[in-house]
């Protein structure tokens, strides 16, 4: 029964967190192909103090030109910005400000991204609000997004900004992991408070300066993170966390006679 | 000898008490510690998650058409906005032009469920202050949108009104008739709430001054929607970022000029009719052709990202959505619920203020639980 149920569960659209290791493979070859489209938009990149993070995979910038192999546990598109493509004045001004930042531009249905390393994360963010050309006093958002494919610092945490003033858009995006904290931008923009808390909570991130970190939407005593892409859709249940010797020994019941 | 020092005659310990989870006036369940000195609030820690259900978790296993059916239960005073936000945002990734009559007929649900959304708030905020009446006089107008509602799509709470590409039906025949009949009515019974309380001595007192928010500060802590119009900056994603036919229709934003809780009321009643106006110029400028375009019928984004914001009643909700193009469904669904992050501003709001005004505060920034906890 399991066995015919399986290809159907929408639970298993997503290619399971076990294989990791053919995936990272993938990753290294389809960033290798994406290598010779990287270095035409070079417009946008100011390469800089990247440090030890990996390359995040460049698709092409048409999107749904090519496609891999199903199997490939998905990376972050990150689509960087065609030579057509004008930059406004925030970006232009945010490259002046930054040249030695590592600062990488993407740019996808009319949306702009900027990925800033940790480190520089306060200082980009601070730079965004009160630079003349940005504005952006409004954090509609922030959330973050699972890549376990991506072995060190698996996370990216996003911020949605808008301008009230000057009515543009743009995203910041950083790269964290379990081990690695992220700066709390709540000095910058109070209502990140409990947009990162809810990041802390549905994902483990932590943020580093938080005046508050605590979980916000599940109980404070949960164990794990559910947003992440290793944790599974029905939940623990509840046995396993009242009792997860008793919890151990039904699962081996319920095996036991299914092999009978 | 006695050295001890006079006793003071009142104890001065702070008090901490605990409102909700089940508690009439916080629409849900909303917990609230709130520590008092006295009668005066000091301050206050907002407990949430009673209600939450994992919506994205479920929406990123689920088809990119079935979600349309989630986003119903998320706020669902308002889930006509929710299915258009995300039908929209889905839309931006596969870079799909929406025929200009479904844009049209997508106008106006929107702004009929705007229309219920405030009738709902307007008399449950009255009902939490001590004005009866006006709860039974808003719900009776609210059940002939939900009887329009359920008219178009056969349902009267959780519509699953949208399709991604357009609507699933083309409006009814005569149905556009009884839109332009209830704007009629709606126009003559808006003044009857006006008559219980924009002069109502006892509303004043309780909704003045109560709950002041600059506009600086309301940007700064996230508010968006009517709680931020209130505060005088003019922001309405409609304008800003028009979506559906909103580039073509013809409106005003209410402003409000001190920020407090009953200029949030006057710019919900305004945006009353302001909702009615571009309805009926919807319905007359109505264009004829397909209700929905050509859609593949599996869905398969591109891979790519994008967040898309719409005016939902309550605020700014927004859907973020990471496609990896090759799944189909979203690698990533994030929401961003304007009743979460307003509700943000609670501690600031109703600090300093006495326990009956908690009351006000919560009523006035325009909740459901169901979208704070998703």
């Amino acid at each position: 029964m399991a066995d015919e149920n399986t290809p159907d569960s929408p639970g298993d659209v997503r290619p399971a967190p076990a294989a990791p290791k053919p995936g990272a493979e993938r990753a290294a070859v389809t960033s290798g192909e994406g290598a010779p489209v990287t270095p035409k938009p070079a417009v946008a990149r100011a390469e800089g103090g990247e440090g030890a993070k990996p390359a995040p995979t460049k698709a092409p910038a048409g999107g749904g030109g090519h496609k891999p192999a199903a199997a490939a546990p998905p990376l972050p598109p990150d689509p960087p910005p065609p030579a057509d493509v004008e930059q406004p004045a925030f970006v232009k001004a945010l490259v002046a400000a930054f040249p030695d930042a590592g600062l990488q531009f993407s740019f996808w249905v009319g949306d702009w991204t900027v990925l800033v390393g940790v480190e520089r994360l306060l200082d980009v963010a601070r730079f965004l609000r009160d630079a003349p050309e940005a504005l952006f006093d409004f954090c509609s958002d922030v959330t973050a997004i699972d890549w376990p494919a991506r072995t060190e610092r698996r996370f990216d945490v996003v911020y949605c900004l808008y301008s009230t003033r000057l009515r543009h858009r743009i995203r910041i995006k950083t790269h964290a992991g379990e081990s690695h904290a992220v700066p709390s931008v709540t000095p910058v923009w109070p209502a990140a408070n409990w947009l990162e808390r809810e990041v802390f909570d549905m994902f483990g991130v932590r943020f580093s300066g938080h005046p508050d970190l605590r979980r916000i939407l599940m109980p404070e005593d949960w164990q794990g993170h559910p947003q992440r892409k290793d944790y599974p859709l029905e939940g623990p249940g509840e046995l396993i966390l009242e009792s997860p010797q008793e919890w151990l020994r039904l699962r081996q019941a319920v095996e036991e006679s299914e092999i009978e | 000898m006695d050295t001890r020092a006079p006793q003071p005659m009142f104890d001065t310990d702070e008090l901490v008490i605990n409102m909700g989870p089940q508690h009439p006036a916080t629409h849900g369940v909303l917990r609230v510690v709130l520590r008092l000195d006295g009668e005066r609030v000091v301050d206050a820690d907002v407990v949430i998650g009673y209600l939450h259900r994992g919506v994205e978790k479920l929406c990123e296993n689920r088809d990119w058409t079935q979600i349309v059916l989630i986003t119903d239960r998320m706020d669902y005073v308002a889930s006509a906005t929710n299915n258009l936000g995300y039908c929209e945002t889905v839309e931006k990734l596969l870079a799909f032009e929406v025929p200009r009559r479904a844009r049209y007929v997508r106008t106006i649900l929107a702004e009929l469920q705007r229309l219920a959304s405030h009738l709902v708030w307007v008399g449950s905020h009255a009902m939490d202050i001590g004005a009866i009446t006006v709860f039974l006089y808003a719900l009776r107008e609210r059940e002939l949108i939900l009887d329009l509602f359920e008219e178009f799509c056969g349902a009267r709470l959780t519509y699953n009104s949208m399709r991604i590409g357009g609507l699933p039906l083309d409006v009814p025949s005569r149905w556009g008739k009884k839109v332009l009949q209830f704007c009629d009515v709606m126009m003559q019974k808006l003044p009857e709430y006006e008559v219980l309380l924009t002069h109502n001595r006892i509303w004043l007192e309780r909704t003045r001054e109560v709950g002041v928010i600059s506009g600086p500060e309301a940007i700064a802590v996230g508010l968006s929607g009517p709680p931020l119009r209130a505060s005088g900056i003019p922001r309405d994603v409609r304008k800003d970022e028009p979506y559906a036919a909103y580039d073509e229709m013809q409106f005003d934003i209410p402003l409000g000029t001190r920020g407090d809780t009953y200029d949030r009321y006057l710019v919900r009643l305004e945006e009353m009719r302001q909702s009615v106006r571009i309805i009926r110029q919807a319905m007359d400028g109505l264009p004829e052709g397909p209700i929905v375009g050509k859609v593949p019928r599996l869905i398969k984004p591109p891979a790519g990202e994008t967040y898309h914001a719409n005016e939902s009643p309550k605020g700014e909700i927004g859907y973020f959505i990471v496609s990896d193009g090759k799944a189909t469904s979203p690698y990533r669904f994030r929401v961003r619920p304007p009743s979460f992050c307003n509700l943000q501003a609670l501690p600031r709001l109703v600090r300093g203020h006495l326990v009956a005004d908690v009351i006000a505060i919560v009523g006035t920034i325009d909740i459901v639980l169901g979208e704070v906890d998703r």
